[in-house]
Formats: C-alpha cells, structure tokens, sequence
C-alpha cells in the first residue's frame, strides 16, 4: 500500500528553517519506518540523512519522534502507525538537542551529562582473584536500567530538558540508577554531587514522558525516583 | 585538519575499546576513531554469552574449550592461539565483571553460565555449561562496560569518522586518513602504531544478523593495497536468523533447551549431531536446515524455513534469560516464543577470516609471515587464526577480550620505542580523490540498486552450500559489478552529513570483500566447516590443511598460503 512520509527537513547550509518535505512510498505492514526511511533515500532523495546502524533496537541510532511520539525508527512498524492506505506517518528529529541536518542531532549534549553522573563502576578495594560475589537478588535490582542503549528517547521526550538544556535528564539518571543500586559498587556519594545539583534530579517533574518513550522498557520515572530517595535517606 | 596520537584505534566496538584500554595502560596516548558513536557498535547486539571454562556451574578445563574451538574450527584453528586463547579468556571474563559487568549469578553469587553449541566436557561426551552470560544481552553489556571504562579513563575519540587510508610505506605503517561526516573534512592522523578494530562485513549477504554499517572498510582498504586477506571462504551463517529479516536469534535459546523442527514437527538435529543435537556448531546446524528445507520438510506456504520450538521451556525462563529475543520475534513477527514457535532460516553473521595477524596482532603481509611494523589488528575484522574454517557460538567475544588486549598491549609497546614519520605532502590525495569522484558522479547506476544486486548475488552464490558452477557464477557477478560501480550517480554533493557519499564509498568496500570471498570460495577444492562445497564434500587434509591468502594485484587476484598450526589435537574426522 501507499503511504505518505512527512519528513521535518532541514539543512543549515541550505535554509533558514527546517521545512515538512511529504514522500509517497510503498509499504507494507511489517516495515519498519527505517525501511521507508530508506526507501526515500535510495529512490527519491539522497540528501535525507539520518542516522542507523543495528537496524533491530540494539544499538541506539535511530531515536526519531514519529507520529509526534519518540520511538526507535527501526521498532516502529507500519501496521502499528497507519490504519489504512494513504494515511501519512510524522518523522520529526528527536527535540531538545541542536538539529545538524535532517534528522541527525548534535548527541554531544547528551553524552555530556551521561558523563556527568560517573558512569562505571567505582570500587577501590582491589578485586578478588576469582569474580566479585553478587546474588541473584543484589543483580536484579539493577537489571532493568542496564539494558539502556543510550539511544535519548528519554531524554529528548522530557519537557523539563526541552525548557532546560542544562538538566541531566533521564537517561543519565538512569545510568547513575545502574551503578548506584549495583552491591559491588562503593560510588553513590561521589554520584550524588551531579545528581543533587540544580541541574540533577530535582528538575523531574514526573511526567512519565520518558517512561512512555524508552524502546526497552525501563521503568525510567521509576528509576529516577528511587535516585531521588537514596538521595535523601542518604544510606551509602 | 592534522593530529598525533601515539596509538590510533579504529573502530570502537569491543576488541577496538579493549585495545585502547589496554593501550592506555602503558601510559602512551591513545586515540579511538569510529564511524559510530561508540555505543551504537556492534559488539551490542551479541546475545548468547562469552564462553570461558570458569567451572562455576559444573566441572570444566581450558582443555576442553580449546579443543572443542579446534575441533568446531574444523582443524583450520590455528592451535597456539586456540591455546592462549581457551587460557586467557577466564582471566577476561574475570577482569569484565572487575570492570563491573553485570552477569547473570548463579544462588552461590558467582556468574552464571549456560550450555552453548559445540562447548563439551571431556572432549565431546556432552554439552558443558560455558557460556558466561548477562540475559540475552551480553555483547550490549560488555559494548557498555568498555565504554564506560573508556570515559573513566577519559580516552580521546574521534566519533563518526570515517577512515579511508591507512598509511603503510616501506613495511611500515605511518598513519590513518579519515573523513569526519560532519562537516566533510579529511583528517590526518600521525601514528606510531595502528590497531585495526574495525569488525566483519555481513552486509555483503541479503540476509543477515550484522549492522548496516559492516561493509568490510578496512579489510578492504588493505586490500587495495595489495596486502592479503586469510581464509575469506569462511563465513559463517548463523543457523536462527528471525525469518526472513535474518536478525539474530541467540544460540543460548537452544543452550537453554529451545529445539529445531521441521514442518512434519521433527527435532532433525537427532538425525545430523545424534549427540549433542540442537548444540552442534553452527555450520553443521545450518546446513542441516538447508537440506530439510531442500528435502521439502520447510515450514510455511513457501516451506522455506524451519522452526524454533521455545515453547515447551517455562515462561519465565524464557522471561529472564531471552527477553530480548522474545520481544523482537513479537515485534518483527508477531510470534510469542511462549506460546508458538519461531521461524527461522541461517542469516550471515561472521567472517572467520580477515586480515592476517601474528599472536599479538601484528598485521601479516605475506606467507613467510612478514609483519607490518607498527599495524596491528583484532576482533572480526582479522584472522588469527582461532575461528579457523567455523567460529563456536560465545568464541567472538572471548577473541574481542582476549586478542584486543594482546594488540592494544603490543601497539603500546612498539609505540614506546618508535618515532612518529614524516607524512608525505600529498597524503590525503588518494582519499581526496575518491571521495571527490563520488561526490562529483553523475552516473546512472544507482549505490542501493547496485548493492542490492551484490547482496542478492552473494546470496545465491556464495551461501551455505557451494558449488564450483555458482561460484564461477559469483565471481562474474561481483566483477560486472565492480565495473559497473564505476558509473554511479550520487545526488547529495554536500560537505554535511552526507551519509549519500559515506554508503557509496561503502559500497566499494563491499565489493572488494566479496571479491576476496567468492574467488577464495571458488579457490579451495575442499569441504572444510563452514566452507562446503557439494562437488568436493569431503576435508581434503591432505591438499588443504592449509590457511589462503588472497590478494589482489594489478587488478589480478591471486593465492598464497600459509600452513595451520598445529600441536596437541590431531585432526580427525569432525562428528558429533
């Protein structure tokens, strides 16, 4: 079938201002945006740029607001986003973050505040010969915030970073929730300094936009709370 | 713009990340360049686990894991780097989860690991439990825990860069040309030593597990140059590729009790591997589905794939241990693993060849095993040779660990005692002058048509099974086409993001690759792993105990070779 691709263009070098530039392409209910995106590309227009690489929600790449919501090109299906022939699917590039050309944003903002939140583990005891013991228990408390892929669905969908720019945002809390709520880990305080700034945690304002934006499923509002209690009742 | 750096690494993905760790332990400065960010490589989407015999779960020996990687390597492993390999990847491991990896634990808190294919006790009586895991996402966590290093060390990366030349003069390598994407700017890059970490090249095949951006760049960059490539006719298809898209589907899911059937609902593998079944090496399980699909026991109205039965396993296992699978045969195929079963056919994902290193990486010129000073390489994109003629499932990223640390280690070590070279005035001339002919071309032939025809080519001819007939077919094919990529048209002729130009020049790289592939594919006259050819089936020791070294020069492709190493395991007939 054919739908309609509407796509937020914009190249610096070219124009003031980013434009909607609209694509007919043929479609089938299994493809991803990604493979429309493509189809674009390779038939119509070379000049779109986007990012991917994994092409299957692994890597990151590919967080786009489509149909106004930020998902994944490359796990946003075309059965899930039209209802019949014709209908028109939104790409827009993710917001809060400087445009560099169509769909591509400057991710080094991003990785700035990543950074900020010390994201390995800190541990100065000298390791043990064979692994650091951890119970099943003590792993699983972590377990859903390791599976970030730092793609910023998250972030870019929080409406304190879009007015904010400075705001750590979600995903670097959640990676601060990884090491923090890690047994092997001895860092939280040294943590906490970024994460208790006025630009850290304090800033959420519970909006579940990043929880209903995140492409593997962390509890990302949750996770952020918890860093806000062990804030507070400091027990580390 | 030029730079100087002490050590350069190309590619960020886990054997790249590895080495510049270790690099940076010897105290020299070391730069990352990678045409992702750094995150995005894909070392992330490995699933299943990381095989060490750490014992954690039942008795095991570095022994037995380096026999099995020789014997799953078909005898083509090369024997010392199997040893080193089976030894060091425990201490790996270790250091991993030191760096903070979160594995899986076992109730005793140490890390868990699970049954993988291939990986026996006691020299094939049974499956053993190897694989040391975190869910299905043990190559993402082990990408994140590198990188994460990497910050706390705060390493220099140079991201989305894309490398079109490496210097190598007078036996020497001398630095790195790269092209930043954007703002379409050369780079160079003055180096006392390199470190190739660059990865496969999967997107030479219509279907397959591997990343849009694995075209194969630096192989083929040497290529180029004349240097050889080792034992390109092995690539292995990994038998659960997610029909039809070809992603990945963990063998841990058949480590965990997941069994292949047939339309009539057989477990076929009792029939190839009656030992270890499902758990046989990759090669074997995949052409084990090809001939049930052949024999018309396919499932579906085509009857071109066969299943994946997770179905009888407890839903929470399923949960816990293949979240990430199970989401992506919902998303990609509706299916639930719990309640149906998954369709599945062989997807490419692994090139056990590439470029020729030494023990410690150091990048091979010739077969009297001349090293280039100063150039290193590890990971997918080089050949060791620990894979041989067929990687073992959970193998990959012990040799990112194992064989990353050794080159970083090395390259920081010759750095220290070396100087930087003179580059010459003109150094970027020959990247200039490519990227420069694409951006200006104006041909009829379109990039994406083009690989199209290549990937679907690669597909027919130079797949599972092989013949000289197709291969002769294949090898024609990559040659039109390589004539024909002399006459594509790119409409993008900007200098920003032009990610236009970047898959066109990928696409040459493509090319290259495929055509050290099919003609090493056509050249060797033996069935051997994951190489078989119908018209010779059987491992001809005699003729073919031997490592190829393909290369091309004045446009001619010709062979070299180099004698396996063996020691400890005779070989022997490959049963299971």
């Amino acid at each position: 079938m054919q739908v309609t691709l509407k796509v937020m263009r914009y190249d610096p070098n070219k124009a003031a201002k980013p434009s909607w530039v609209s694509y007919q392409v043929e479609a089938e209910p299994m493809d991803r945006v990604l493979d429309l995106l493509h189809k674009v590309k390779y038939q119509q227009d070379g000049t779109l740029a986007f990012r991917r690489s994994c092409g299957h929600g692994i890597c990151g790449s590919d967080a786009m607001v489509i149909n106004g919501q930020n998902r994944l090109a490359c796990k946003a299906l075309v059965k899930d986003l039209t209802k019949k022939a014709g209908d028109t699917i939104t790409v827009e590039p993710i917001r809060g973050l400087p445009v560099e050309k169509d769909l591509v944003v400057d991710m080094e903002p991003f990785f700035e505040a990543y950074r900020a939140v010390k994201p390995y583990l800190i541990n100065d005891e000298p390791p043990p010969d064979r692994e650091r013991l951890q119970s099943p228990e003590d792993r699983a408390r972590f377990d859903a915030s390791t599976k970030c892929i730092l793609c910023a669905a998250c972030t870019t969908s929080c409406p304190v970073f879009w007015v904010n720019g400075s705001y750590i945002g979600p995903a670097a809390i959640v990676q601060a929730h990884r090491f923090i709520f890690d047994s092997r880990d001895r860092g939280a305080r040294e943590r906490f300094q970024a994460l208790a700034a006025s630009t850290g945690v304090w800033r959420c304002r519970t909006a579940y936009n990043c929880t209903e934006a995140c492409p593997r499923e962390i509890p990302v509002t949750q996770a952020i709370e918890e860093v806000k209690r062990a804030i507070l009742y400091d027990k580390f | 713009m030029a730079h100087q750096h002490d050590v350069i690494v190309i590619g960020a993905g886990g054997s790249g990340l590895t080495a510049a760790l270790y690099a940076a332990k010897q105290g020299v400065d070391v730069a990352v360049i990678s045409k992702l960010y750094p995150t995005r490589s894909h070392t992330g989407a490995a699933q299943g686990g990381i095989g060490a015999a750490l014992g954690n779960v039942e008795e095991d020996h570095w022994e037995w894991h380096m026999f099995d990687t020789i014997k799953g390597g078909d005898y083509l492993t090369d024997q010392d780097a199997a040893e080193i390999f089976a030894k060091e990847v425990i201490e790996a491991v270790l250091e991993l989860e030191h760096m903070g990896l979160p594995f899986d634990r076992l109730p005793s808190g140490k890390i868990a690991q699970r049954r993988f294919g291939g990986h026996t006790k006691e020299y094939g009586k049974a499956a053993v439990h190897r694989a040391a895991h975190a869910a299905d996402r043990t190559g993402h966590m082990i990408l994140q825990t590198l990188y994460q290093q990497c910050v706390k060390h705060d390493l220099t990366f140079y991201n989305e860069f894309h490398v079109t030349d490496v210097i190598v003069e007078d036996g020497m390598a001398k630095g790195v040309v790269a092209y930043e994407l954007a703002t379409g700017e050369l780079h160079t890059f003055q180096a006392k030593a390199i470190v190739i970490a660059s990865g496969g090249y999967g997107r030479a095949w219509k279907v397959t597990s591997n990343a849009y951006t694995l075209t194969g760049d630096l192989q083929a960059i040497l290529y180029r140059k004349g240097l050889p490539l080792e034992d390109m006719e092995f690539y292995q298809f990994h038998p659960t590729g997610l029909f039809p898209l070809g992603i990945l589907l963990t063998e841990g899911a058949r480590g965990e009790g997941g069994i292949l059937r047939n339309a009539l609902g057989e477990r076929f593998m009792e029939r190839y591997a009656p030992t270890i079944k499902d758990l046989a090496p990759r090669d074997m399980v995949a052409r084990a589905m090809y001939l049930e699909v052949r024999e018309g026991r396919g499932v579906g109205p085509r009857k071109d794939h066969v299943l994946l039965d997770l179905t009888h396993l407890p839903a929470e296992t399923i949960h816990k241990k293949l979240p990430d699978i199970s989401e992506f045969a919902w998303i990609y195929q509706g299916v639930d693993p719990t309640k149906q079963p998954v369709p599945v056919m062989p997807t490419a994902h692994y090139a056990m060849g590439g470029i020729p290193t030494t023990l410690n990486g150091e990048v091979i010129a010739d077969d009297k095993n001349t090293v280039i000073a100063g150039l290193y390489a590890a990971g997918e994109v080089a050949c060791v040779s620990l894979h041989g003629a067929n990687r073992l499932g959970t193998n990959s990223l012990g040799d990112l660990v194992v064989f990353g640390r050794r080159a970083g280690t090395a390259a920081a070590k010759f750095a220290k005692s070396a100087d930087f070279h003179d580059l010459s005035p003109d150094v970027t001339g020959d990247s200039r002058e490519r990227l420069e002919r694409i951006r200006n071309s104006s041909g009829k032939e379109s990039v994406a048509a083009l690989r199209g025809e290549l990937q679907q080519a690669m597909q027919d001819y130079a797949s599972v099974f092989r013949t000289e007939e197709l291969l002769a077919k294949g090898v024609t094919a990559v040659a039109e086409l390589h004539e024909r990529y002399e006459n594509i048209g790119v409409q993008d002729k900007g200098e920003r993001y032009n990610t236009e130009l970047m898959e066109a020049l990928e696409l040459g790289y493509l090319l290259e690759v495929s055509e050290a592939t099919v003609h090493s594919c056509l050249n060797r006259k033996e069935s051997r792993g994951a190489h078989a050819r119908e018209d010779y089936p059987e491992r001809d020791d005699k003729n073919w105990l031997k490592h190829t070294l393909v290369y091309k020069k004045q446009g001619k492709v010709g062979f070299m070779y180099k004698p396996v190493v063996l020691g400890k395991f005779e070989p022997k007939a490959r049963t299971y």
